[in-house]
């Protein structure tokens, strides 16, 4: 078959339907269904329909995915609570931090607004970090998977689209621009840090290989 | 069986008795509810999956009409106090020589918005009849509107950062306009809409599934 993924082999009519459920690899896009054959490390198993990446088998993701979460785990704290911008105009100045930001629609039935926005780009992003870091850690050690693991791991990508940090970085850049009209800008640290987090963010999920960790979390490794 | 091209080569789940948690995408016999893995329930029914879409979706177009009606922002400074609509801003913008920035807030509060909903519709209606875009071509449009909707949310962030940040007592002062709620809403509901939409039935042909639907 010419267009056959590497390693996930779709077998004849006859033999998928003989499979029991746990040997079948589905795509989760478009249903494809598959002879499940794991990837050696460093290769992937692409859907021979859709395209999708099916498994990654990164060497070492693990470890790098827990330091990368703590990293940022750190930066955003640091980076709420720091000041992030200043602006100054004739005499007057004014700093604002993430959490000033977040919390900027705090009159009436916008207050929803501030809560909404506090959780797109603090507690959201913050809150999957740290359950990455649980379910992934007793993983990394060949332990037994943590108590209530799968159900952490499936909150924390339930929450996957509602990060929204990238998008506040760029939103940061829009807002300078509008502001330098009408008065002075400066950057505070917490802008630095945000920058970096942004970065890491983007690095950490793309490591993240999801069936892998919920394959790790259904049978441990024992060694 | 009467499938054309590369469906006589690769089988769906569904043909082969087996669904997969939407959630970790473990395969079960079909008929099963919840993920033994997981915990999250499956939903085997693709019609009730697009009566989610086409209901958020809704919720997210009647909260764009406000979004663009009333202003998202006040700006008061010494003189005057200016209030501006999504629009408004812009043009207010190019009015500044800040052309690119103007260009950025229109693709992102008004060209993205309406391509999703757009794209939305003809995805929810393309699973339904025949479609003269190819199966990838409308798996890459859903890829896109997920990538991309979430992106909206600028508008909402650049509002917050503004009026955080320029309170400068009597000299100026900006703050949000009813607007952002609304426009905040359209865009959670659009994400959900997306989310709603089941990829599967894109590659879900259409004479299985009036088979299937006969048999009922």
């Amino acid at each position: 078959m010419a267009c056959a993924p590497k390693h996930a082999y779709n077998v004849p009519m006859n033999d998928v339907r003989t499979l029991s459920p746990e040997h079948i690899l589905v795509c989760p896009q478009c249903d494809a269904a598959y002879n499940l054959a794991r990837p050696k490390t460093g290769e992937r198993a692409v859907c021979a329909r859709c395209h999708t990446v099916l498994i990654r088998n990164k060497h070492e993701a693990g470890i790098q995915i827990i330091a990368l979460s703590l990293a940022i785990a750190i930066l955003i704290v640091a980076a709420t609570f720091f000041p992030f911008l200043t602006i100054n105009a004739a005499g007057a100045s004014n700093s604002a931090s993430l959490l000033d930001a977040a919390l900027a629609f705090s009159d009436g039935p916008l207050m929803i607004l501030s809560l909404t926005t506090a959780a797109l780009i603090v507690v959201v992003p913050f809150v999957r970090v740290i359950l990455t870091v649980y379910v992934l850690s007793p993983i990394v050690l060949n332990r037994p998977p943590a108590r209530g693991a799968m159900g952490a791991f499936r909150l924390s990508e339930a929450l996957r689209p509602w990060s929204m940090v990238e998008i506040f970085a760029l939103g940061c850049a829009v807002a300078l621009i509008k502001i330098s009209d009408l008065a002075d800008v400066s950057f505070g640290s917490a802008f630095w840090m945000f920058a970096v987090l942004v970065f890491l963010v983007v690095i950490q999920d793309n490591l993240i290989c999801r069936w892998s960790i919920w394959d790790s979390l259904e049978t441990p490794k024992k060694s | 069986m009467g499938l054309a091209g590369d469906t006589q080569e690769i089988l769906s789940a569904k043909d082969i008795g087996v669904i997969a948690c939407t959630r970790c995408t473990r395969a079960w016999p079909a008929g099963t509810t919840t993920c033994g893995r997981c915990g999250a329930s499956i939903k085997p029914n693709n019609n009730k999956s697009l009566q989610r879409v086409w209901a958020l979706w809704l919720a997210g177009l009647m909260c764009y009409v406000p979004a663009n009606m009333y202003p998202m922002l006040q700006t008061r400074t010494l003189l005057q106090v200016q209030q501006d609509t999504i629009v408004g801003g812009a043009i207010e913008l190019v009015h500044h020589d800040a052309i690119g920035i103007a260009i950025v807030i229109l693709l992102a509060s008004v060209v993205i918005p309406l391509g999703k909903f757009i794209a939305i519709a003809f995805l929810a209606i393309s699973v339904t009849k025949r479609s003269s875009m190819s199966n990838h071509q409308r798996q890459l449009l859903f890829e896109i509107v997920e990538a991309i909707g979430r992106w909206s949310m600028i508008d909402i962030f650049v509002v917050a950062i503004m009026s955080s940040l320029v309170q400068l007592d009597t000299l100026a002062a900006i703050n949000p306009g009813i607007a952002s709620l609304f426009f905040a809403l359209s865009v959670i509901f659009t994400m959900l809409s997306a989310q709603a939409f089941d990829t599967k039935m894109i590659w879900d042909t259409p004479q299985k599934r009036q088979g299937t639907t006969e048999h009922d």
